[in-house]
C-alpha cells in the first residue's frame, strides 16, 4: 500500500518529465535559426562554440540583417545577440556578472554609466588597431579609449511642436529658463530621471546648466506644470502633440534627431532646442572573461566600419562617431546637432547619481 | 386561512414538471404530497415556496395571490431532506437564524431557542456545530429552525428520507406530535407512504406531474384511485378477473357490484390474506420468509394464482405444504 | 521515518527542486550580495536602509494603495462573478473569456491606452498621474482573478442552503450575507490574497499611471537594482517584501478555513430576474470600465498616424516595422509566444498538481500538517519577489556548471511557469480539499491502487479546476513581461517584448503596430479562453 504510494508519486513525476520533455519551445531554437538561415548555436547548458560571438546589449540595439550577414561572412563568426533593458540595466547586468559574463562583447553603455562599468573591471583592455578620425573625441574621460571604444552619439534635447506654437500664436521656447516661464505652463512633458535614460540625461542637462542650484530649477519646473512620464515612449507617443497618440503637450524631451521623424510635406513639424541638449555617447568593449576574445575584438572593429557607421542613424536613431560619415537625407536636413552640448563628467555622475536621483525624486514627488 | 392551488403548472424548458394541479390545504392541517421520485412533487413544493416560477395557474394564501411575492416574504418555512443547516453556525444560531432576521431581541431569542430545542428533544445542544450531530439530530434542529417564527405554512421536503428505518419511524411520530402541538399548517412531500400516513391528515398522490387523488389519509388509503396508486400506497397486489372475484368473495365483498358483468380490480394488502386452518381459500406454499413479527408467504391459491400472505411467526410451514387461508375485508380495496 | 512521509517527499520533490533551483537560489544569491556588499556580512547596513524616510513612504503607499485596490476589486468582482457564473444569458462564455484579456495585456500597452483615455475623453476627471489612476489600473488588471476564482466556487455552490434561508424569511441581501458569503469565504479570501499580492507587487501600472510621483516597494527595488546598483537597499526591501508577503499568506491561511467536504452540484445557471438588477448593473459598469481601454486600443490600432481609418497596422504585422524596429516580425513572435505559453502552462499545471496533491493529502500528525502548510506557502512566494531580483539572480547564480542554465531556452517557460504557479496552486488546492476522504477510502476498498484512486476520485473533481488553472497559466505566460524581458533573446522575443520594442521606437507605423499587436495578443487570449470554456461545457453533466 505505502510502496504503491511511492510508486505512484514516482509515476506522476516521470509523467511530468516526459510530457514537458517533448515540448514545443525546445524546438524553437532550431526553427528560428533555420528561419534566419544562420548556423544553429546551442548555448544551453554548455559552453558556446568558439565560432559564436555573443553580444550583450540593451533593447534599443538594432542593425540590418544584411549588415550582420556581411560581418558573419567576412569574419566567419556567428553573432548571437542578448538584448534586454536599458543602458542602466545593461551596465548593472555586466557588473553583476563581472568575470563570468553572459557574452563576449558589449555595446550600449553610455557616458552616464561608463564610469561604473570601468571601476568594476567589466571590460578588458582593447583599442582597435586603426581608430578612424573623430572617434577619440568621444572617449570616456580618463579611459581614453583603452577599454571602451566610442561607436555613436546622440543628444537629448527638448523638442517643440512648431505647428502647435504657430497655431497658438505663441513663440516657441528656446532655453531651459523658458520652460519655467508661466507662458508655457502645463505644456512640457519629460520622461523621469529614475526610470528612463533620456530622462536622466535631461536631469544632467539641468545640473550642467544650474550647478548645485538645479533643485530650485526643478521646483519651478514642477510648479509650472511639468509632467513626468514613465518612459520616453509615454512622453513622446502619448503626451506629445506630434506623437502617435496625438497628446496635449507641445513640448517634450526627446533627441536632436527626432525632427527627422516628423517630416510632413517636405518640412519637419518639430524642432530640437539646441541650448537644452545633453550629449550622450555609446560605447562598445570586450568583456573581461570573454570566451571568444578575437571574435569580440573583430566585432568592435566592425562597428567602426563605414557600412555600420552609416547605418546607425536609420537603425538606432543616433549619429555616427566617425567623422565624414554620410547622413541620410532627412537627417542631413532636419536633425540639427548642437555645437556644444551640455556635459557632466562620468566620474561625477557615478559618484553622485544616487544622491541626485534621490533629490530629484523628492522634488518631483507630490 | 388556507393554501389554494388553482390549476398550477410548472415546466422546465418547455417540458412540464407539474400540470394543472388543484389543491386546497385548510388551516392547521398537514397535507402529504405522495409520489415516486420524478413525479414532480418537489417541484410543486418549490413552486409553493416561491423558488420555482409557475408557468400558469395560481397559488394563493388566504385568498391572496402569491405570484409576485418573493420567497422570503411569504411567511413560510422550508425544511429540506438533509436539513440544510448552516455549517458555520452553532445549533442555537441555526435555530435563531429566522428570529435574528426578524430582529427579535436577544433575550427573547435565547428563550425561544431553548423552548424550540426542548420541543424537538435537543435541550443542551445549543453550542454544538451541525457537523457533530447525527442525521436525526440534524433534522430535529432543522425542524426547530423552521418552526422558530411560527410560519404560516411549513414546507417539508422529504424530511425523514435520509434517516434509517427505525429512526424514521420514531421521528415521524415526533414530527406529528410537534406539528399538532404547534398547530402548524404543513405541506409534506414524500415518496414514503408510511411517512405520509404517520404524519399527515390529508394525502395527495402525484404521478407524472398530475394530481391523481386527494383526500383524508384514511380515505385515500382505503380507496386508492387506481391500480398504480394502490401499489404505491403499499398494496401488495392488484388482482383482476376470476382471481379478484374469488378473493373478494372470500373477504365478503363483491367486485362485480351485483348485476354488472365487468369485474373491478381488487387491491390486496400483504396482510389481507392470513394463514387460517378454517379459512375459505386453499393453496400451496411457494415461498416462506421469516421476519421478527410474522411469517411472510407466497401461496399459489387454487383458482387465483400466486398471492402474498402472512402467518404468525410461530407457524411452521414451508414450501410445498398445502394450507388454508382467510381474507381480512378491511385490507382489501375494490378499485374504481 | 514513516513510508507516508516518504510518499510526501517523493510527491513534493520535483516541484521543490524546481523551485529551489529556479527561485530560491537566484533570489538568495541576489539578496545575499546585498547582505555582503564587500564580501563580509553587513546586517547593520541593511537595517539602516529600513530607517530611510523614503522607504517608509514607499511602504505606506504600497500597503494602502494595494488595500484599496483589493477592496475595490472585490466589490466590483463579486457581483460580476455572480452574474457571469450563476445567471444564464446569451454570450455569457464570450464575456467571461473576454474578461481575462486585461490580465494578459502588457502593462506598457495598457498604460498607453489608459492614459489616452485619462488625458482624452476622461480628462475632466483629472485622474492622470494620481493614485486613483493607479488604483483603477490595478482593478482593471486583477478583477478577472476575483471573477474566475470566486465564480468557479459560486457556480457549483449548493443552492439549497440559500433557498432554505430564503424560505425562513431571509431577503436576498440577508441570504448573501449569512449563507452565501460564508460558503464562498475560502474562495474569496484566496482570491483576495492573490489580488493583494498582485497589487502590492505591481510594477508597470504604478510607473505608467502614477506619473512617477508614487513609488511602491516593487518600483523602488527596480530603481535600486537597475539604476543605482544599490544592492544593499534592494536586498533590504526584498526581504521586507518577502516578510510582508509571508505574513499576508499566514493571515490568509488563517482566515481561509479548511473547507470540509462540500457537496458540489452541477452548475445550473438560471435566467436573470428583476431582483438581480443591481448585480447586473454593477457588472455592466465593470464591463464598460474594462472595455474602455481595450476599445481605445482597438480604435487606435485601426488608425494611421494622421487619424484616418486603416488596416495598414495589421497588414504590417508580418513586417519588421518602420526603420526596422524588430528583428523578427510580430507574427513570428506570436507563434513563439504560443509555443512558450503551452510549455509554461504544462509545466505550471504539472508542478501545481504535484504541489496541490502533496499539500492536500490528509495529514496524520501536527508536524506533518505544519510541513504541508509550509509547502503550500512556499509556492506562493514567487508572487512576492520582484522580477528584477529574480532576473538578476538568474544571471548571478545560474551561470556556472552544474547549474549553467542562464542561456537555456528553457529558462523563459520555467520562469513563466513559476510566476503562474501560485495561481495554479490556489485554484487546485480548494478543489482537492473539497473531496470527501471517504470517496478515496471507498475506491481503495474496491481494490483501487493509489494511482487508480487518483484517476477515479481526483481526476473527475479536478477536471474543471485544472482547466481553469491552465487557462490562468496560459494567460499569465502570454502576458508575462518582467522576467521574460530579462531572459528572452533578441531573435526569439515573445509578443509582449516585441510590443515593448515597437512602442519604444520612433516611427509613425511602430506605434500603430504596437497597438495592433496588442489587439492580436488580446484576441488570441480571448480565443484560447473561449476554447477552454467550450471544452468543459459538454462535460458538466457527465463528469460532475
Amino acid at each position: 500500500m505505502r510502496k504503491h504510494a511511492f510508486i505512484s508519486a514516482a509515476a506522476v513525476a516521470a509523467l511530468a518529465l516526459s510530457v514537458t520533455g517533448c515540448s514545443v519551445s525546445a524546438k524553437d531554437d532550431d526553427s528560428n535559426a533555420a528561419a534566419t538561415g544562420t548556423p544553429t548555436s546551442h548555448a544551453s547548458g554548455g559552453a558556446a562554440k568558439i565560432r559564436d560571438v555573443v553580444l550583450v546589449t540593451h533593447d534599443s540595439w538594432f542593425l540590418p540583417k544584411k549588415l550582420i550577414a556581411q560581418f558573419e561572412k567576412q569574419t566567419g563568426y556567428h553573432l548571437v545577440v542578448r538584448a534586454s533593458g536599458d543602458a542602466g540595466k545593461l551596465t548593472n547586468k555586466l557588473v553583476l556578472t563581472q568575470g563570468n559574463p553572459t557574452g563576449d562583447v558589449s555595446f550600449g553603455i553610455d557616458n552616464t554609466f561608463a564610469s561604473r562599468a570601468l571601476t568594476n573591471n567589466v571590460f578588458a583592455a582593447y583599442t582597435p588597431a586603426t581608430v578612424p578620425p573623430g572617434v577619440s573625441d568621444y572617449d570616456v574621460e580618463g579611459d581614453d579609449g583603452q577599454h571602451l571604444t566610442p561607436i555613436d552619439h546622440a543628444n537629448v534635447c527638448v523638442n517643440v511642436d512648431t505647428t502647435w506654437f504657430a497655431a497658438h500664436h505663441l513663440p516657441a521656447p528656446k532655453t531651459l529658463d523658458d520652460l519655467v516661464d508661466p507662458a508655457y505652463k502645463g505644456l512640457f512633458v519629460t520622461p523621469g530621471a529614475t526610470t528612463s535614460s533620456p530622462g536622466m540625461a535631461f536631469l544632467l542637462a539641468t545640473i550642467a546648466t544650474y550647478g548645485d542650484a538645479w533643485p530650485d530649477y526643478w521646483t519651478k519646473l514642477m510648479a509650472n506644470g511639468a509632467e513626468i512620464a514613465d518612459g520616453w515612449d509615454q512622453a513622446y507617443e502619448v503626451d506629445f502633440t506630434q506623437g502617435g497618440g496625438h497628446g496635449k503637450k507641445p513640448i517634450v524631451l526627446s533627441y536632436d534627431s527626432s525632427p527627422a521623424f516628423t517630416v510632413k510635406d517636405g518640412t519637419s513639424t518639430t524642432q530640437a532646442l539646441l541650448d537644452t541638449c545633453f550629449g550622450s555617447n555609446e560605447y562598445a568593449g570586450v568583456l573581461n572573461g570573454a570566451k571568444n576574445v578575437p571574435g569580440a575584438e573583430a566585432f568592435v572593429d566592425w562597428l567602426l566600419t563605414p557600412a555600420v557607421q552609416s547605418a546607425l542613424p536609420d537603425s538606432m536613431y543616433v549619429f555616427p562617431v566617425v567623422a565624414g560619415t554620410p547622413l541620410p537625407k532627412a537627417w542631413a536636413k532636419f536633425a540639427v546637432m548642437p555645437t556644444e552640448p551640455l556635459a557632466v563628467s562620468p566620474t561625477d555622475i557615478d559618484a553622485k547619481r544616487e544622491k541626485w536621483l534621490q533629490q530629484w525624486s523628492d522634488v518631483t514627488s507630490r | 386561512m388556507s393554501l389554494e392551488l388553482g390549476s398550477v403548472s410548472v415546466s422546465y424548458d418547455g417540458a412540464p414538471a407539474i400540470a394543472d394541479v388543484d389543491l386546497t390545504l385548510p388551516d392547521g392541517q398537514v397535507l402529504a404530497v405522495l409520489g415516486p421520485s420524478g413525479s414532480g412533487k418537489s417541484t410543486l413544493l418549490r413552486a409553493v415556496a416561491g423558488l420555482e416560477p409557475t408557468t400558469s395557474g395560481t397559488i394563493a394564501w388566504d385568498g391572496q395571490d402569491l405570484a409576485h411575492i418573493p420567497t422570503h416574504k411569504r411567511g413560510f418555512a422550508l425544511m429540506f431532506q438533509d436539513g440544510q443547516l448552516f455549517g458555520h453556525l452553532t445549533v442555537a444560531a441555526n435555530v435563531a437564524y429566522p428570529l435574528r432576521l426578524r430582529h427579535v431581541a436577544s433575550a427573547a431569542r435565547r428563550e425561544r431557542v431553548s423552548e424550540l430545542l426542548d420541543l424537538v428533544g435537543l435541550t443542551g445542544y445549543e453550542r454544538r456545530l451541525p457537523g457533530t450531530l447525527s442525521g436525526g439530530e440534524r433534522q430535529r434542529v432543522a425542524l426547530a429552525r423552521a418552526l422558530a417564527v411560527e410560519p404560516r405554512l411549513l414546507l417539508l421536503d422529504e424530511p425523514l428520507s435520509a434517516l434509517d428505518a427505525s429512526l424514521r419511524e420514531r421521528l415521524a411520530a415526533d414530527l406529528r406530535r410537534i406539528l399538532v402541538a404547534a398547530g402548524t399548517t404543513a405541506l409534506l412531500v414524500t415518496h414514503d407512504q408510511e411517512e405520509a400516513y404517520a404524519v399527515a391528515d390529508r394525502l395527495a398522490v402525484v404521478r407524472d406531474g398530475r394530481l391523481v387523488q386527494e383526500g383524508p389519509v384514511g380515505d385515500v388509503w382505503a380507496h386508492p384511485a387506481d391500480a398504480e396508486t394502490a401499489l404505491f400506497l403499499g398494496y401488495a397486489r392488484v388482482l383482476e378477473g376470476t382471481a379478484a372475484v374469488i378473493v373478494a368473495a372470500a373477504g365478503g365483498l363483491d367486485p362485480q357490484e351485483g348485476t354488472s358483468t365487468t369485474v373491478r380490480p381488487l387491491a390486496v394488502r400483504r396482510s389481507a390474506i392470513v394463514l387460517d386452518d378454517t379459512g375459505p381459500l386453499a393453496g400451496e406454499v411457494v415461498a416462506a420468509r421469516a421476519t421478527p413479527d410474522q411469517l411472510r408467504l407466497v401461496v399459489d391459491v387454487d383458482g387465483v394464482g400466486e398471492v402474498d400472505a402472512v402467518a404468525a411467526s410461530v407457524a411452521h410451514v414451508g414450501p410445498g405444504e398445502r394450507v388454508r387461508l382467510r381474507v381480512d375485508q378491511a385490507r382489501l380495496s375494490i378499485l374504481p | 521515518m514513516e513510508r507516508r512521509h516518504l510518499a510526501l517527499i517523493a510527491l513534493a520533490a520535483i516541484p521543490v527542486t524546481v523551485l529551489a533551483i529556479f527561485f530560491v537560489l537566484p533570489v538568495t544569491g541576489m539578496v545575499g550580495r546585498g547582505f555582503r556588499p564587500e564580501g563580509h556580512w553587513d546586517l547593520v547596513g541593511v537595517l539602516d536602509v529600513l530607517k530611510r524616510p523614503r522607504v517608509h513612504r514607499v511602504l505606506w503607499f504600497t500597503v494602502w494603495s494595494s488595500a484599496v485596490a483589493t477592496s475595490l476589486t472585490l466589490v466590483l468582482g463579486l457581483p460580476a462573478a455572480y452574474v457571469l457564473h450563476r445567471l444564464a444569458f446569451p454570450l455569457r462564455r464570450l464575456v467571461r473569456a473576454a474578461l481575462l484579456v486585461p490580465f494578459v495585456l502588457p502593462t506598457v500597452v495598457v498604460g498607453v491606452a489608459f492614459r489616452e483615455l485619462l488625458t482624452g475623453p476622461l480628462a475632466w476627471l483629472d485622474l492622470d498621474g494620481t493614485p486613483a489612476a493607479i488604483i483603477a489600473g490595478l482593478v482593471f488588471f486583477n478583477v478577472a482573478v476575483v471573477i474566475r476564482a470566486v465564480g468557479a466556487a459560486w457556480e457549483s455552490l449548493d443552492h439549497r442552503p440559500a433557498e432554505a434561508a430564503a424560505a425562513l424569511g431571509a431577503g436576498p441581501w440577508a441570504v448573501f450575507r449569512t449563507v452565501t458569503l460564508p460558503a464562498l469565504r475560502p474562495a474569496i479570501v484566496g482570491a483576495a490574497s492573490v489580488v493583494f499580492l498582485f497589487c502590492a507587487t505591481a510594477f508597470g501600472v504604478v510607473l505608467t499611471l502614477g506619473g512617477l510621483r508614487y513609488a511602491s516597494v516593487e518600483t523602488e527595488i527596480y530603481l535600486l537594482t537597475t539604476n543605482l546598483l544599490d544592492l544593499q537597499g534592494a536586498a533590504a526591501l526584498s526581504i521586507l517584501q518577502l516578510a510582508v508577503v509571508t505574513l499576508l499568506l499566514a493571515i490568509g491561511a488563517r482566515l481561509r478555513p479548511t473547507p470540509t467536504a462540500v457537496t458540489r452540484v452541477p452548475p445550473r445557471p438560471r435566467r436573470p430576474r428583476l431582483a438581480d438588477l443591481p448585480q447586473i448593473l454593477v457588472t455592466v459598469a465593470l464591463l464598460a470600465f474594462v472595455a474602455a481601454p481595450i476599445l481605445a486600443l482597438v480604435v487606435g490600432s485601426l488608425k494611421d498616424a494622421d487619424g484616418h481609418w486603416t488596416m495598414a497596422n495589421y497588414r504590417a504585422l508580418n513586417t519588421l516595422g518602420t526603420h526596422q524596429a524588430l528583428v523578427e516580425p510580430v507574427t513570428t513572435a506570436l507563434d513563439l509566444s504560443l509555443r512558450i505559453a503551452i510549455d509554461a502552462t504544462l509545466l505550471s499545471v504539472l508542478l501545481g498538481l504535484l504541489v496541490a496533491l502533496s499539500v492536500t493529502r490528509r495529514a496524520h500528525t501536527r508536524a506533518e500538517r505544519r510541513v504541508r502548510g509550509a509547502l503550500d506557502a512556499l509556492f506562493m512566494l514567487p508572487l512576492g519577489v520582484s522580477a528584477v531580483t529574480l532576473g538578476f539572480g538568474f544571471l548571478v547564480t545560474l551561470g556556472r556548471p552544474p547549474l549553467n542554465f542562464r542561456d537555456s531556452p528553457w529558462l523563459v517557460p520555467i520562469a513563466q511557469a513559476l510566476v503562474a504557479l501560485p495561481l495554479v496552486v490556489r485554484t487546485l488546492v480548494p478543489a482537492l480539499q473539497g473531496i470527501d476522504d471517504r470517496q478515496r477510502q471507498a475506491a481503495a476498498s474496491l481494490g483501487a491502487g493509489p494511482l487508480r484512486r487518483l484517476v477515479v476520485v481526483e481526476v473527475p473533481v479536478l477536471f474543471r479546476p485544472v482547466l481553469a488553472a491552465a487557462g490562468f497559466a496560459f494567460a499569465v505566460s502570454l502576458g508575462e513581461f518582467g522576467a521574460t524581458s530579462f531572459l528572452a533573446r533578441d531573435e526569439n522575443a515573445t509578443l509582449p517584448v516585441v510590443i515593448f520594442r515597437l512602442i519604444g521606437h520612433p516611427g509613425p507605423m511602430n506605434y500603430g503596430m504596437a497597438l495592433a499587436a496588442s489587439c492580436v495578443l488580446a484576441a488570441t487570449t480571448a480565443a484560447v479562453m473561449l476554447v477552454v470554456e467550450r471544452v468543459r461545457a459538454p462535460l458538466l453533466g457527465g463528469v460532475l
